[in-house]
């Protein structure tokens, strides 16, 4: 061993998502990355509304017309539970920030508190919204 | 101190012994700071889009232009950049490996995060200033 050459060692590398069992933290917790990301690319779309609307009724009936479509709804739907569940998986964040929530059945409960509480609240904002119309 | 050191640190760094740390919690702080924000912002937020929805052109341009209205938008979307961009910085550290690219990335992030923050902002000072003059 000692007179052969050194072997090129290569690091080893930690194992990653697909080695382990699913949990609902763990879920979470790439839920919230992946929603965090979503609402990133999605700011251009605010940014595209707004801009249409200091542009002009021309440019602002493009815009209003794409959001009131069918694909136009569908995207804010979707938009509004992603940001909902991203604001959910933010507020368990401050809870564990603050020491709290660590115990297995609470933590678990706030998992999936996350998921359900961001579900209904979108299904009632949007019931609201089309309601008070 | 040598002359022949090629580091920039300065003697009393390299006596600390702390690196690059004394302020990494700075972005951690600064995210949870602009996540509380964040949450009665974007709740109003979602008030105003719902509000806006299928109104025309005159409506809509009434409603951005209320004092109160622009000043949270404003406000939002000065939270929200400063939180994605941070955001975004973590995913990119975490998964771009190669110098280079991280090096784009990361200018790429900050690049995004500002043309969004101005669009939005230029358009809303737009709108809600227009009706004065």
């Amino acid at each position: 061993m000692p007179s052969s050459p050194r072997p090129t060692v290569t690091a080893p590398l930690s194992p990653h998502l697909q080695i382990y069992r699913w949990t609902w933290t763990m879920a979470m917790s790439v839920f919230h990355r992946i929603t965090g990301t979503a609402l990133y690319g999605g700011t251009a779309l605010v940014a595209i509304w707004l801009v249409a609307l200091a542009a002009g009724p021309a440019a602002y009936g493009w815009v209003a017309w794409f959001f009131g479509s069918i694909l136009g709804r569908l995207v804010l739907f979707a938009y509004t539970w992603v940001l909902l569940h991203h604001m959910l998986g933010g507020l368990r964040h401050f809870v564990w920030d603050v020491g709290q929530g660590f115990d297995r059945d609470k933590r678990m409960a706030l998992a999936r508190g996350t998921l359900i509480a961001s579900v209904i609240l979108t299904v009632l904002i949007w019931a609201l919204a089309l309601l008070i119309r | 101190m040598a002359k022949t050191s090629p580091s920039l640190r300065t003697a009393r760094s390299r006596v600390k012994g702390l690196g690059a740390s004394g302020h990494g919690a700075g972005h951690w702080w600064q995210q949870r700071v602009t996540a509380a924000a964040n949450v009665p912002l974007m709740i109003a937020f979602v008030v105003v889009i719902a509000m806006m929805a299928g109104r025309p052109y005159p409506e809509a341009v009434a409603l951005v232009s209320h004092p109160l209205v622009a000043l949270v938008l404003i406000l939002a979307v000065i939270s929200v950049a400063l939180h994605m961009r941070i955001g975004m910085q973590v995913v990119i550290e975490d998964y771009v490996q190669d110098k280079g690219l991280k090096f784009a990335a990361l200018f790429a992030n900050t690049a995004y995060t500002v043309a969004v923050a101005a669009a939005c902002l230029y358009a809303i000072l737009r709108v809600s200033l227009a009706r004065l003059v």
